[in-house]
């Protein structure tokens, strides 16, 4: 599904597209005058994707915003130069700019639902470009309208063009976003974060769809997002922006293979390595937070957190120069930097091994048969349809499923937020009460909580230490001074400073936050902590940093864990075994690693497919689920899986509800295809090769052998 | 659609039958004597017992309640003692008095509020933005008579352009009532302009940063498509709902500037009838006022129903 390498295809000079030099937009703020994108430059060719990558903060949208001069009223270009086409950009009249956005320019936005009006119809906003940039009268467009659809693969584009945003799913409207941005065949096609906003299984329904546009169509794309995983689908070329400034710009295999700034090494580095074996190991770091740009620090910004610093770092701010062909990096001691896969070895440790000690501790909690149905005007919502896991003590237990599969509603259940409806839920063997207000205090304390949005789980008008000595002193019944004492210790545990002990949530970070969560989770001593998509909203040097403070409480504390995520590789990264659900019930659980190799049920097949790998050189069988996940309140008949499976049978799947088929350990799968065949059917198609042995080097250069799947 | 409607239109039943309880308990249940009030002080407590036969006011208190109710459907509202007359063309007569001021005070704030608040937003922060901010509420913190009597001492007196009273015949036309019309609604006008000042500049305020417009600046419409197109049909929603919540206050609501102006509205009439205990009166006018101010209420749901998509069936 990629491009040719683009190290081995150099043609001759490719022609230019959008040139960007030296530019610099500053925003007037109450803080005084903020340099947000200094001295940056890049160039997009023709037929060529430019990935722009960053953490928050980094500028990434600011530069590709204020590149095409669409900023906020108090963000302005100060200096530089932007080319489209050899037209500059800066200077022109708004009258004429106004004559390139939408016609020479295409943007493609991250949340297409807010990106489309709510109250016009969908047909009447895409009819709006052609009729504005093409001339052409209502009919006219409204044909060439239903030609774009048709394009993105829309089903039905006549019907969709009726509807509101509203009545229409995530990836669906995505795709009437990419057909709106391709009307006029664009010269510069920007995307910002455009997949981030859907389901793993959507986002890669849309990846695909752009890469097969982009040969299609002759935009170059600038393609912005803080998913290093996304830009190997997607990008030619990459640059890494940090605070405000370019990194490292390289061809995408370079950057991936052999990056040559420490910033972009750190950052692979945070990432999980999709990586089945029992060892679970420790994620690369990055100390430090990124710096405000008004207070840069002098010399390289990236110093004070750099593990190759020297003193020549600080003295003065290293260019961005190139290093190597087509690679530029802003690093001094570019040539100190070392291989990611030898890095990887010695920056990280082996923590724990997944599924060790299980046996002799045995269950901790076993939902059983858990239900939980809510009442509807118009129905039953089967939210949580039957659902059996259990959680071993020590031990994590990873939930993966789409939106809508059920994931957050089995937690609340457990914890009894949210009353199962059927079923039972035991405690080491004894049966929990279905509500909160059921449950004794010592019930209570065992099982915590910790929440996807930090900004929404912590009072805002309570300290910090309020917060964490309020389970201590409800549920453990400490006195206050002992409660203030192990706040303070539990703050050291989660690396956060003890003065953080009396300062409100708005003054910390959103990393901040989840680590005062997780301290408070942790504060009443619980056997089972429930983390609802812990890491989701947050950066990845911070999802990183996240992801080890869990295990390491996890070794120190023997807490349980049920980790529930839509994002496959950081629940294979924590979780000793993982439950895959869909529409409330489970489709396939066992260890992590016979989840992770075949036989797969076809869903967990299809997710592993659709997981975006942060390795160029993985190769991954494209498996795509048509639609998006069905209401809870009317559920498939037979296996609910069916309407959507690639592996569907026929009658059977539709008539009869599929046995449990017993794999090896605990592993079970939910299919009518026995095991046997499911792993002969999966085993000539492997989701991934080369990751046999994912700490030896990659040859910088090595060729384009793979095979590309059947 | 349809099913949403009902349901409103249940409610909204519901709401002026429990508002006519509510009016008939505060007129005849609490103290204060019909009998005694209609004969005077000096009346025998045997001509007192007499008059309330007559009246039916010695019967249970629910049925003298269905009584009124009923007559008040059947449309027959029964005679006011103080005015001696049959009561609901007097009243229908004032009705169509207020009704004749709501409008052009409406016609005087909504379209000027709608512009003010609009070029707020769009000068958001600028001394246009300031002014009319500024502007507009030192006028909601007017009280009516107070702008009223500053507008009578300007335009009528100083400048003798309009007439200071509005006590005209309560059959006069639009036309003939027309020119005693302009001081009222202006002083009526002057403090509901603020709320739709405020309503559309905030809310266009909020509007114009959605992602939205973002996308349909950067489809390359010209900027006034852009408001026209993609801002105005968002942003003027929750304005559409206040002014039409307002009018039920624009109708049934203006009892002090009706008596400042002394014109004849409903307002007044309700005054008068309860400087005078004219409780039949109160009555009828009150529970008028209760339906204007539900239907309303109800049109401004329905609008608002109409005019988001998003809330359309629910």
């Amino acid at each position: 599904m990629q491009g040719p390498a683009p190290s081995g295809a150099a043609p001759a000079a490719p022609r230019a597209v959008f040139e960007i030099e030296g530019l610099h937009i500053d925003y007037t703020t109450e803080l005084g005058v903020l340099h947000a994108v200094r001295d940056v430059s890049l160039t997009v060719h023709e037929h060529e994707s430019f990935g722009l990558v960053g953490e928050s903060g980094s500028g990434k949208s600011t530069l590709a915003m204020g590149s095409i001069r669409y900023l906020a009223s108090n963000g302005k270009v100060t200096d530089g130069s932007v080319r489209l086409g050899g037209v500059e950009l800066l200077g022109l009249p708004a009258r004429q700019l106004r004559e390139l956005w939408g016609s020479r320019i295409g943007v493609v936005y991250q949340s297409p639902l807010s990106a489309l009006n709510p109250s016009i119809v969908i047909g009447k906003q895409l009819a709006e470009v052609a009729r504005r940039h093409l001339g052409m009268d209502a009919s006219a467009a409204k044909a060439r309208v239903v030609e774009m659809l048709t394009k993105v693969a829309m089903p039905d584009p006549e019907a969709v063009m009726k509807r509101y945003p509203h009545q229409l799913s995530g990836g669906m409207l995505q795709r009437c976003v990419i057909a709106m941005a391709l009307m006029t065949n664009p010269s510069l096609l920007i995307m910002d974060e455009p997949t981030t906003a859907l389901d793993v299984t959507t986002q890669a329904v849309v990846l695909d769809l752009v890469a097969e546009l982009k040969r299609e169509f002759d935009s170059a794309i600038l393609y912005i997002t803080h998913d290093l995983g996304v830009i190997t689908k997607i990008c030619d070329r990459v640059g890494v922006m940090y605070a405000g400034e370019f990194m490292e710009q390289a061809g995408l295999r370079a950057l991936f293979t052999r990056p040559l700034h420490p910033y972009t090494l750190d950052l692979l580095g945070c990432v999980p390595r999709f990586d089945p074996t029992p060892e679970k190991r420790s994620l690369v770091t990055i100390p430090g937070a990124i710096p405000r740009v008004d207070e840069l620090p002098p010399g390289c910004i990236f110093a004070p957190r750099c593990e190759f610093v020297r003193d020549s770092c600080t003295k003065e701010r290293p260019p961005l120069v190139p290093v190597a062909p087509e690679h530029l990096s802003a690093c001094l001691r570019w040539s100190v930097v070392p291989p990611p896969a030898e890095y990887l070895r010695e920056a990280t440790e082996a923590v724990r091994t997944a599924g060790a000690e299980a046996e002799e501790d045995g269950v901790l909690v076993e939902v059983a048969g858990t239900q939980v149905h809510f009442k509807a005007p118009k129905g039953v919502i089967r939210a949580v349809d039957g659902v059996d896991l259990d959680v071993r003590v020590g031990q994590t237990l990873g939930v993966v499923g789409e939106s809508g599969s059920g994931k957050t509603t089995v937690a609340r259940a457990i914890i009894g937020l949210t009353p199962a409806t059927g079923g039972d839920i035991t405690l080491r063997g004894k049966s929990l009460p279905r509500t909160t207000g059921k449950r004794p205090r010592s019930t209570l304390r065992e099982i915590q909580m910790v929440f996807q949005n930090p900004d929404a789980s912590l009072n805002p008008t309570r300290t910090v230490g309020d917060a964490i000595m309020r389970p201590l002193s409800l549920l453990a019944g400490v006195s206050r001074e002992e409660a203030k004492r192990r706040a303070q210790d539990l703050l050291r545990s989660v690396s956060l400073p003890v003065s953080y002990f009396d300062r409100l949530p708005h003054e910390l970070s959103g990393g901040e936050k989840q680590r005062v969560a997780i301290a408070r989770a942790f504060a009443a001593e619980p056997e089972l902590i429930l983390c609802d998509e812990p890491i989701s909203s947050l950066d990845v040097s911070v999802q990183g940093s996240l992801m080890n403070l869990l295990m390491q409480l996890q070794v120190e504390k023997r807490t349980s864990y049920l980790f529930i995520s839509h994002d496959l590789s950081a629940v294979q990264h924590l979780s000793d075994s993982i439950a895959v659900v869909y529409l409330g019930h489970v489709m396939e659980i066992g260890d992590a690693v016979q989840v992770l190799t075949p036989p797969f049920h076809p869903y967990t097949e299809a997710l592993l497919s659709a997981v975006p790998l942060p390795d160029p050189d993985v190769k991954q069988k494209p498996i795509r689920l048509g639609g998006s996940v069905p209401s809870a309140m009317h559920v498939p008949s037979g296996c609910r899986f069916h309407p959507r499976c690639p592996r569907f049978l026929g009658d059977i799947c539709v008539n009869e509800e599929p046995p449990w088929r017993e794999g090896a350990g605990a592993h079970r799968i939910y299919c009518h295809i026995p095991l046997d065949d499911l792993a002969r059917l999966q085993a000539e198609t492997l989701v991934f090769s080369d990751d046999d042995d994912p700490g030896a080097a990659k040859a910088p250069d090595g060729g384009n052998d793979q095979g590309e799947g059947a | 659609m349809g099913r949403f409607i009902l349901r409103r239109l249940g409610f909204m039943v519901l709401t002026v039958i429990l508002a006519s309880i509510v009016i008939f308990w505060a007129t005849t249940v609490l103290p204060g004597d019909v009998a005694g009030q209609i004969l005077g002080r000096y009346a025998t407590e045997e001509a007192k017992s007499q008059l309330r036969h007559e009246l039916g006011l010695d019967r249970p208190v629910h049925v003298q309640y269905a009584d009124w109710l009923g007559g008040y459907v059947r449309g027959d509202w029964g005679e006011s003692p103080s005015m001696d007359t049959v009561v609901r063309p007097v009243v229908f007569e004032r009705l169509r008095n207020s009704f004749m001021l709501a409008i052009v005070a409406f016609a005087m704030y909504v379209p000027l509020g709608i512009f003010l608040g609009l070029l707020a937003a769009l000068r958001k922060n600028t001394w246009a933005d300031n002014l009319i901010s500024v502007g507009s509420l030192a006028f909601i913190g007017l009280p009516e008579f107070v702008s009223g009597l500053i507008l009578i001492a300007i335009f009528s007196i100083e400048l003798g352009w309009f007439p200071s009273q509005s006590a005209i015949d309560p059959s006069s036309t639009f036309v003939e009532a027309f020119p005693y019309l302009i001081l009222p609604a202006i002083t009526v006008a002057l403090t509901s302009l603020a709320y739709v000042v405020r309503m559309t500049r905030s809310s266009t305020v909020d509007v114009l940063q959605m992602d939205y417009v973002r996308t349909a600046n950067l489809k390359g419409l010209p900027p006034r498509k852009v408001l026209f197109t993609h801002v105005l049909r968002n942003s003027l929603l929750p304005t559409i709902t206040v002014v039409a919540i307002g009018i039920g206050w624009l109708i049934g609501g203006l009892i002090i500037t009706e008596s400042l102006f002394s014109y004849p509205g409903i307002g007044r009439l309700l005054l008068f009838a309860i400087q005078h205990r004219d409780l039949v009166l109160i009555q009828a006018t009150a529970l008028l006022i209760v339906i204007i101010y539900v239907v309303a209420n109800l049109v401004a749901d329905i609008l608002y129903a109409v005019l988001n998509p998003r809330i359309r069936y629910t």
